[in-house]
């Protein structure tokens, strides 16, 4: 038998999500958005919410991401997700709707917009990529950069004098009521990739269930800007950045059954 | 059945956009607007409405934004600072072709300046738009009425050309109280434009809301397209009154709350023997260029008031185009002209 043939008649065991189209993604080799894209494209098709789903694409490596999920989309200005996905779903309560965010859109400039909507409780998801570094305008400093990490703006690594401490978004989130489901995770492992995505399935079943705001952050990889290998920045993430950034489950009123 | 109530301009600027169709709002409090908010927050979620207090100008433009993006028609109001901070996701509205309805309550400015009357945000509104090549259309009321009418109107004028639509006014217009005749709210259409994004898709192609073209022979066919509105806008939305002398010796041009400023003023210079006749644009995005190329031909002068030092003066100039001399009379900072003052300017330059 040919690989043609073999191809031809063999069952698929691995496809591509149904929520996910063909176009091929502009990410780095070793860039874990592909693995995020695929998790949230996943929970998607298992919970049949697809034809219902506004998806909003912010400003950083994933500004394309209006045209990788198979949903309605709308790009949003830098840091203004959360506004944009607030007047979405105050307008139309039964559309399911998240933000695909970065540290630099979530955590600096649009910091004001995604406490506020927390406090607000406004019941849509957030999808929050934490990779330390500012990817897409070639790896500057980000509010969640580590002490002593260097990037192009801090090349003697973060300092306190120059850069001041890192920000935990989901510490800060997790006090705040409007909060029904918070979670840390990672994607360096199959098994971390399979509780990563559980977490997601629970943030969308959240608003599904008009429980209020729910937000996953997943500790990312950014091999380009990290300067390492694929392999090296995921363990670096294991040994290092889950220092700074414990992977738990912050909030879950799904489970405590409220 | 028409209803008459003495009310300021606020509430006729909340009511007139709730009998025009919009039923969700989006803003942040500053003065001199306060009341608009105040008043949307009581009456929207009576009618199955929404109102939603941004964390700021910069939250309830994009709040908008998302609004605009599912077809929804939607508002916000605001006073000079805050519209400058509207100025980003003005521009990224106009990129993604998106319909909405602003007020801006003019005050004095720049900086945080004064909650007192002026019209120092001409070129914002009709130059503004943030970045890139977008314009807002924009209106200029000069009494309560119209500004209930101007208001209302707004939202199928925003929808016809997917644009944002600016209603110009300012502090006096804010707060003054005059009668308004109210019309029955009119419900906005059931039927969600065949771009809007949300609700069940059930078998339609999905739906993107996008200004990001970073090919720039697409991004320019986006501007054109947008550019053609402008056009069609040109055609059909310009708006002015005139009042005055039929033989004119000066044209007086002024717009919003200077000209009824300088409707008492040419009655004045009348009495003196100066014949004037004034021309108060309504629509200053499309501009009324014709009516007054054509009456410069006619007068030996031009004077052109306003609340600033000089911006809705460009537009006249461009409109004269050299046909006689254009005189200026303004103040700034939120110091009003009086009748007085623009009736002695009249007869100065006559």
């Amino acid at each position: 038998m040919n690989t043609l043939a073999i191809i031809e008649t063999s069952k698929p065991v691995y496809t591509r999500p149904d929520s996910l189209t063909d176009i091929q993604m502009r990410y780095c080799p070793g860039c874990t958005h592909g693995i995020a894209h695929r998790l949230v494209a996943e929970v998607l098709d298992e919970l049949g919410i697809k034809e219902r789903t506004v998806a909003i694409a912010t400003v950083g490596c994933s500004v394309y991401a209006y045209e990788y999920f198979d949903t309605d989309a709308v790009q949003a200005s830098h840091g203004r997700g959360p506004a944009v996905a607030t007047g979405i779903k105050r307008c139309q309560p039964d559309t399911i709707v998240f933000t695909y965010q970065g540290d630099g859109d979530l955590a600096a400039i649009g910091l004001a917009e995604v406490l506020h909507a927390a406090a607000r409780a406004e019941n849509f998801t957030v999808v929050f990529i934490n990779n330390a570094v500012f990817g897409m305008t070639q790896g500057q400093m980000a509010p969640t950069t580590l002490m002593g990490q260097k990037t192009t703006t801090t090349p003697l690594g973060r300092s306190v004098e120059q850069g001041g401490y890192p920000l935990n978004i989901c510490e800060l989130l997790a006090q705040i009521p409007g909060v029904a489901y918070l979670a840390r995770e990672t994607m360096t492992s199959p098994k971390r990739v399979r509780q990563a995505k559980r977490s997601l399935k629970k943030a969308f079943q959240v608003q599904m269930a008009g429980l209020g705001f729910s937000l996953v952050e997943l500790i990312s990889s950014c091999p380009t800007w990290w300067h390492m290998k694929p392999l090296e920045a995921l363990q670096w993430i294991e040994d290092v950045m889950v220092q700074q950034y414990p992977l738990k489950v912050f909030v879950d009123k799904l489970e405590a059954g409220e | 059945m028409p209803e008459r109530q003495l009310i300021t301009g606020n509430e006729a600027a909340a009511e007139g956009a709730i009998a025009g169709g919009c039923r969700y709002f989006f803003g942040y409090p500053i003065t001199p607007q306060n009341k608009i908010p105040e008043y949307m927050s009581e009456h929207l979620p009576r009618i199955g409405g929404v109102y939603v207090q941004a964390e700021s100008e910069v939250a309830a433009i994009n709040m908008l934004y998302g609004a605009a993006a599912t077809g929804a028609w939607a508002m916000t109001t605001s006073s000079s600072p805050g519209i400058s901070l509207m100025q980003e996701g003005l521009s990224y509205m106009i990129g993604a072709e998106l319909p909405c309805v602003l007020v801006d309550m003019v005050r004095g400015g720049p900086g945080l300046g004064n909650i007192a009357p002026a019209q120092s945000d001409y070129w914002l509104a009709t130059r503004g738009a943030g970045h890139g090549d977008g314009r807002c259309l924009t209106f200029a009321p000069a009494s309560v009425q119209e500004l209930y009418d101007l208001t209302g109107e707004a939202f199928p004028i925003a929808q016809k050309y997917r644009n944002p639509v600016m209603i110009l006014a300012d502090a006096v217009l804010a707060s003054m109280r005059e009668p308004c005749t109210l019309r029955e709210r009119l419900d906005p259409p059931q039927e969600k434009p065949p771009w809007a994004v949300g609700g069940a898709r059930k078998g339609r192609q999905r739906n993107i809301i996008n200004s990001l073209w970073t090919a720039p022979p697409v991004m320019e066919e986006v501007n054109l397209r947008v550019a053609q509105r402008y056009e069609q806008a040109r055609q059909n939305e310009l708006r002015w009154t005139e009042h005055g002398a039929d033989d004119p010796e000066i044209l007086v041009c002024a717009y919003g709350i200077s000209a009824r400023i300088c409707q008492t003023a040419i009655e004045h210079a009348a009495e003196a023997g100066v014949a004037c006749r004034l021309i108060r644009p309504i629509s200053l995005f499309p501009f009324p260029v014709q009516v007054i190329a054509d009456w410069a031909q006619r007068v030996n002068k031009v004077l052109v008031v306003e609340l600033s030092l000089g911006q809705f003066i460009e537009d006249v100039r461009l409109a004269v185009e050299g046909a006689c001399p254009v005189e200026f009379l303004g103040h700034t900072g939120g110091v009003l002209v009086t009748p007085e003052e623009v009736a002695a300017r009249i007869i100065e330059i006559a």
